[in-house]
């Protein structure tokens, strides 16, 4: 029937298309642990701003997380790859992509760095300083450690959401999995298998790590167990 | 483990509300009941006595089959509680009949484990408007009246977080009451409640008991049980130790592990 | 041309289009949260074939890209006969997506009800189902209501995706306008606003439930 012989002929793309998609895959997982860097380092520093005894820190860094949680991530992708472009800063499309992913996920997880640094006991902190050390000293040495291990879950959740968010990237033309598979849907009207295939390339990254994330709350934990 | 198709009924013609018949239960390797059997007769109140771990409370949850039995069959005022006949052998029953059945007995738990969401006086009206399917206006007079037994008809705006656990443990009998049932069953009523406010619970049971309700109570309140039963029963380690009227039990009990548990509880 | 002049060309077509991104998200929340408390249900209920199936669903659905799944909605179902324009895939894919969400924040929220609850619902007799209608559910709301209003508000800012299908909202909008006028500086700022005024107040909403009802566990 014409839809068994449809499917035979797909499965003649078969190799050609996993070739691509594994490798544009790979530029998915570059953007996203480039991204999620960014996403880190600012975030920190922004939850500390919150933390912040000025005002003026709080204030900038409760405005900069309104205006990213509330903004869809496409607006502020176009926003960077197109917008700027007009006022004339061309960005290069990966970067402009970094950017966009970085920023936003400041935002979120400024949120997860500073509830896991509330969450740990003032006792602790309070303990640290009677032992006579300023208060960057306490929480650099025993506050922000253990309240890394409490955001560790928090941290894994964004980094997959951020995996499967880099898939809008293919919409400012960087050349990452979905962008490809967009150009072989094009080429070739393959359409089921060709995003079949990329759902499981997605699904199979998410997998992997959360994977990852679980063994390393294991290890962090057995480590734990030995010292005491 | 026989199974008998019919309730012996003993020479009063008068038939036993409650009977157990060779009850066994096991969770996974562990055996808790291990071969039960009990007769409650209509207007009889049993306490259930035993140190912790001696299956009183699984026994009572098997009576009105919160627990679900490995082997024996419970009967209630002669009906096969939980399954069916079928033939030779036994199904479960469906869960609407079984839910019928439960209408007929009425259980108070150890947490109380009223209704949150609702006032004191919704969590009695539940059973009556949504299982009975009842409405109108005798049915608040009612509730009311059963709060007002209950000493809570003052409360009955109120919600649950903002009662003590005696006036939250009087609310859930006076819920189980407006079911009308035939029987009730008491796990631990008054365990969790701070000392004080266990007399208040213990006096509304003791008026139920004056009022003929047959009662199947779990407790630790050995002189509460010594007053208020008919017949006392002391479990260990799964089984029926001894039982009898609460005077043999509580001053001459036969069993020496009766006699032991007695000493350890009573000497304080 | 200046921005005065660019708002007073647009202003009437991006309210349309906000319009049309708050239908697409009604709609789409609409079949998440019915088909999230059935996958929800059937995960709690059920330990065979229906319970496996609800579980790869959720899985499955959390683990790829919306972008994805409308994809294969809207372009996929084509070769099997079913056509689905794009307000429509744009509502089917985004809901089956917030299903998978919901069916796991409803699953909790049930589960976290205490067993005593239900235990006594059936002592005075209620079946299942009624001791899930009267007792159960009633206080799961309570629990579901901050997690399940921040996946709603994250399904608002979704539907700009369904603007790479051509499903009719603010981004695609945003993106014919740019092309009409070429100051896509300004026009995706005013759309990143229109998206900030419906979103905030709806945040703010969210987290003055979520002190109120804190969701437990």
């Amino acid at each position: 029937m014409a839809l068994l012989n449809a499917w035979a002929h797909s499965l003649h793309f078969l190799p050609y298309f996993l070739r691509v998609l594994c490798v544009s895959a790979i530029t998915t997982v570059v953007l996203t642990a480039c991204a999620f860097w960014m996403a880190f380092v600012l975030g920190f520093v922004l939850a500390l701003m919150r933390l912040s005894r000025h005002a003026a820190f709080r204030a900038i860094a409760s405005v900069y997380l309104e205006l990213f949680r509330n903004v869809p991530l496409l607006t502020q992708l176009f926003l960077l790859y197109f917008g700027l472009e007009r006022i004339g800063l061309t960005l290069p499309a990966f970067v402009a992509a970094t950017l966009g992913f970085g920023l936003n996920g400041a935002a979120m997880l400024s949120e997860v760095f500073r509830s896991s640094i509330v969450g740990i006991d003032r006792g602790q902190g309070e303990a640290a300083l009677a032992l006579g050390m300023t208060w960057p000293m306490a929480l650099a040495t025993v506050v922000l450690p253990q309240s890394m291990r409490i955001a560790l879950p928090a941290l894994a959740n964004f980094g997959i959401g951020l995996l499967k968010d880099t898939s809008l990237a293919s919409a400012v033309a960087v050349p990452e999995l979905m962008f490809r598979a967009k150009m072989l849907v094009s080429e070739t009207y393959q359409t089921n298998l060709i995003y079949l295939i990329v759902a499981a390339i997605y699904l199979l990254l998410s997998l992997v790590l959360s994977r990852v994330s679980a063994a390393t709350e294991h290890g962090l934990g057995k480590r734990r167990a030995a010292l005491s | 483990m026989g199974h008998r198709d019919m309730p012996a009924a003993p020479a009063t013609g008068l038939r036993q509300l409650v009977r157990v018949d060779a009850l066994h239960k096991s969770y996974g390797a562990h055996h808790v009941l291990k071969g039960i059997d009990l007769e409650v007769m209509p207007g009889q109140k049993v306490s259930l006595i035993g140190p912790s771990g001696s299956g009183k409370t699984t026994l009572l949850r098997c009576i009105n089959y919160l627990e679900t039995p490995s082997a024996g069959h419970v009967f209630i005022d002669g009906h096969a509680i939980g399954e069916r006949r079928h033939g030779d052998g036994w199904t479960s029953m469906s869960s609407s009949e079984l839910a019928a059945m439960r209408a007929n007995i009425g259980m108070v738990f150890q947490r109380f484990n009223l209704f949150p969401h609702l006032s004191v006086l919704d969590n009695v009206l539940l059973g009556p408007r949504k299982v009975q399917k009842r409405t109108g206006r005798e049915l608040i007079d009612e509730a009311r009246a059963l709060l007002d037994k209950v000493g809570m008809d003052a409360k009955r705006d109120a919600f649950p977080e903002q009662l003590s656990g005696g006036q939250q443990q009087r609310v859930a009998i006076a819920r189980a009451l407006a079911m009308k049932p035939r029987l009730m069953l008491f796990d631990e009523a008054t365990s969790s409640l701070d000392p004080e406010l266990v007399g208040e619970v213990l006096g509304v049971m003791r008026k139920l008991a004056e009022e003929g309700m047959t009662m199947i109570i779990v407790t630790h309140e050995m002189r509460f049980a010594e007053s208020v039963s008919d017949k006392v029963v002391f479990m260990a380690d799964g089984k029926i130790v001894e039982e009898g009227e609460p005077r043999r039990i509580f001053h001459d009990a036969q069993a020496e592990r009766t006699r032991a548990f007695l000493r350890a509880v009573l000497d304080h | 041309m200046s921005y005065a002049e660019l708002w007073a060309s647009m202003h009437d077509d991006l309210l349309q289009a906000a319009w049309a991104t708050l239908r697409l998200a009604l709609g789409a929340i609409a079949v998440g949260v019915a088909l999230g408390l059935l996958l929800a249900i059937v995960r709690i209920g059920s330990r065979g074939f229906a319970g496996r199936v609800a579980r790869i669903y959720i899985e499955v659905f959390r683990g790829t890209p919306a972008l994805v799944q409308l994809f294969l909605v809207y372009f996929g179902f084509v070769t099997i006969g079913i056509r689905f324009d794009s307000y429509q895939a744009a509502v089917l894919g985004l809901g089956m997506n917030a299903a998978a969400y919901f069916a796991e924040i409803f699953r909790a929220g049930i589960q976290a009800v205490p067993r005593g609850q239900s235990e006594a619902a059936f002592s005075i007799g209620m079946t299942g189902s009624a001791a899930m209608r009267w007792v159960v559910l009633p206080q799961a709301i309570r629990l579901v209501l901050a997690p399940s209003g921040n996946v709603a508000i994250a399904l608002l800012k979704d539907t700009s995706v369904a603007s790479l299908i051509a499903a009719p909202d603010l981004m695609l909008r945003a993106q014919d306008l740019s092309s009409q006028y070429f100051m896509p500086f300004e026009i995706y700022v005013t759309v990143g606003a229109f998206y900030f005024v419906l979103c905030y107040p709806l945040s703010r909403l969210m987290r003055h439930i979520e002190r109120r009802h804190p969701a437990r566990g």
